[in-house]
């Protein structure tokens, strides 16, 4: 028995290594004073300086924010509604329209918008990416809703119809705190994804606009810069923080598979 | 009273539900029926479509690039490609996510939290920034190709690449679907009965047959879920093959965005999308029916 599980160790220790190594290394080389990302000279944080000075990039990193902060609002609402309604009514259209966009692989989203938006005359840019950020984001909100209505206590939401409350009266009083955490996270996860997103982005944004994962795709497909490891890290600190957040605030978003 | 009551729930079902519904009609199904349809059209003269009805009156409506996907093998070739690098990442991440789901499925549960999390962080940082990160691993300066190359020069044979080649491609679709494997594994190997395990030791069975003849058969639906979600988004993947691969790895991602993007032949790139998603919906029922099959089986036996 003792030898099984260290033999185990081992093997969990190397699949963790090999999560975690290669995010460090881009994280190591953000600071590593030689334009080769290939070993280890000395410390700097030009490359971080570079980044500030960096129009193009201030501009991606802008468009950005902007993007996830409309598509995460907007989904968040239209994913909570979808998330109550799943809970609450049997439904067939909706559950098979939540859930298709998180199952089908993102290229086939982007493709099918490229053409939606192009043949109905729709200027790809900034507009259309948000609108399809909030396609993909609803699903994901509406899982994390869905869990922390399954996990509550309906027999509250009962008890305040029964003092008289109308049935918007108890949701906005009763239901909706009762679920916060898992709207906030919900909305949380919802900008994580929107700024990360790349694959629906490219399709949906035309070629005047740029975001940051858009805009670390041009560079990495030209060359290898510390750069690009500068502004990474930012971004993989930024999304670390929200996503820590998020599961704190809705535990369940670690154990989906249990809960459904 | 009685039927207030009931008109009222019906409208606040439909309050709750129709805006979602509404949204995802406009932005999901509308633009994949759309889809459908351009797949039986011609291509424009200048990229896109042509136009539906043209100057002596004929409506545009054709099969020819259905014809085109299955009389051109080139075109099955990439398809048979992607499904064998999809297989052969499924693969790995079950050898990798099999030993890690049972350590942490057999750790304390105070610390089960703490070790998905860790294998779930990864999945959360940006798509592009782990394809880079291999990128730098496996780049030609790096310590890793010094290493190979060093150890090939011993043996006489010249030095190889590993950046844009099948093996950067491969061990970068390992490790970006890896959790989607841990997770379902996770949470069926969590589930067993420590019981049947001692009992069969009991009755003299070695740590081999434990697992061959208990945990493993009881583990089939998390094998089959996991491997349903590291086959299709493996199958349907662009970004991999488009920067750490070399001119052979291209994949059905690469030629969907081909035909959107360079050739601008969308009824042909139409027809490849839905091809994809055929497969991948075809998948996905496959692995739920198994896997109710086998969830059914393991509760008779």
């Amino acid at each position: 028995m003792r030898r099984r599980s260290s033999w185990l160790w081992v093997a969990a220790l190397a699949a963790y290594a090999f999560l975690y190594v290669p995010l460090i290394i881009v994280v190591v080389y953000s600071f590593n004073d030689s334009r080769l990302n290939a070993e280890w000279v000395g410390f700097t944080l030009d490359w971080y300086r570079k980044l500030a000075a960096n129009d193009d990039m201030l501009a991606a990193a802008g468009n950005s924010l902007l993007i996830a902060f409309t598509a995460s609002l907007v989904s968040t609402v239209l994913g909570t509604m979808a998330g109550v309604a799943l809970h609450r009514y049997r439904l067939r259209l909706l559950p098979i329209l939540v859930l298709a966009p998180i199952a089908i692989p993102e290229i086939l989203m982007g493709v099918s918008l490229l053409i939606f938006f192009v043949l109905l005359n729709f200027t790809l840019g900034l507009v259309s990416v948000a609108l399809a950020h909030i396609a993909f984001c609803i699903g994901f909100v509406a899982i994390v809703v869905r869990a922390r209505l399954a996990g509550m206590d309906e027999s509250l939401t009962e008890a305040a119809r029964d003092c008289g409350a109308t049935p918007a009266r108890a949701f906005r009083h009763v239901t909706l705190p009762l679920i916060m955490p898992g709207v906030v996270a919900g909305a949380l996860m919802a900008f994580t994804l929107s700024i990360d997103d790349f694959v629906i982005t490219f399709f949906t944004a035309g070629a005047g606009t740029v975001t940051l994962p858009l805009l670390i795709y041009s560079m990495i497909k030209i060359s290898v810069t510390p750069e690009v490891n500068a502004v990474s890290t930012l971004l993989m600190l930024l999304t670390l923080l929200l996503i820590v957040v998020a599961a704190k605030l809705s535990p369940t978003l670690l154990r989906s598979d249990r809960e459904t | 009273m009685a039927a207030k009551g009931v008109s009222g729930t019906r409208m606040a079902k439909w309050l709750v539900s129709g805006p979602p519904l509404l949204y995802l009609l406009v932005f999901f199904a509308a633009p994949a029926l759309i889809m459908v349809l351009a797949s039986v059209r011609s291509p424009g003269e200048f990229g896109g479509l042509a136009p539906l009805v043209d100057e002596s009156g004929r409506l545009d409506l054709n099969t020819e690039s259905y014809v085109r996907l299955f009389t051109e093998s080139v075109y099955l070739q990439v398809f048979v490609k992607s499904a064998w690098y999809a297989l052969l990442t499924t693969l790995a991440c079950l050898a990798l996510a099999y030993p890690l789901a049972t350590l942490i499925a057999k750790s304390p549960k105070k610390h089960r939290d703490l070790l998905l999390l860790l294998v779930i962080l990864p999945f959360w940082s940006n798509f592009l920034i782990r394809i880079y990160a291999w990128m730098i691993i496996l780049g030609p300066n790096a310590a890793l190709a010094r290493m190979v190359n060093g150890v090939l020069a011993w043996f006489g044979a010249g030095p190889v690449p590993l950046l844009f080649s099948a093996f950067a491609v491969l061990t970068c679709l390992v490790y970006v679907h890896l959790p989607f494997m841990v997770l379902p594994l996770y949470a069926n190997l969590e589930k067993h009965d420590q019981a049947l395990l001692d009992a069969a030791q009991d009755l003299g069975a070695n740590a081999w047959h434990r697992f061959w003849r208990i945990t493993f058969p009881l583990s089939l639906p998390g094998v089959y879920a996991g491997s349903a979600l590291v086959f299709i988004p493996a199958l349907g993947i662009f970004a991999i093959p488009d920067i750490l691969g070399g001119p052979d790895d291209t994949l059905i991602g690469n030629l969907i965005k081909q035909q959107f993007l360079e050739t601008r032949d969308w009824p042909f790139g139409s027809v490849l999308s839905i091809m994809l998603t055929v497969a991948a919906l075809l998948l996905a029922g496959i692995a739920a029916w198994v896997g109710r099959r086998g969830a059914a089986g393991a509760a008779r036996a």
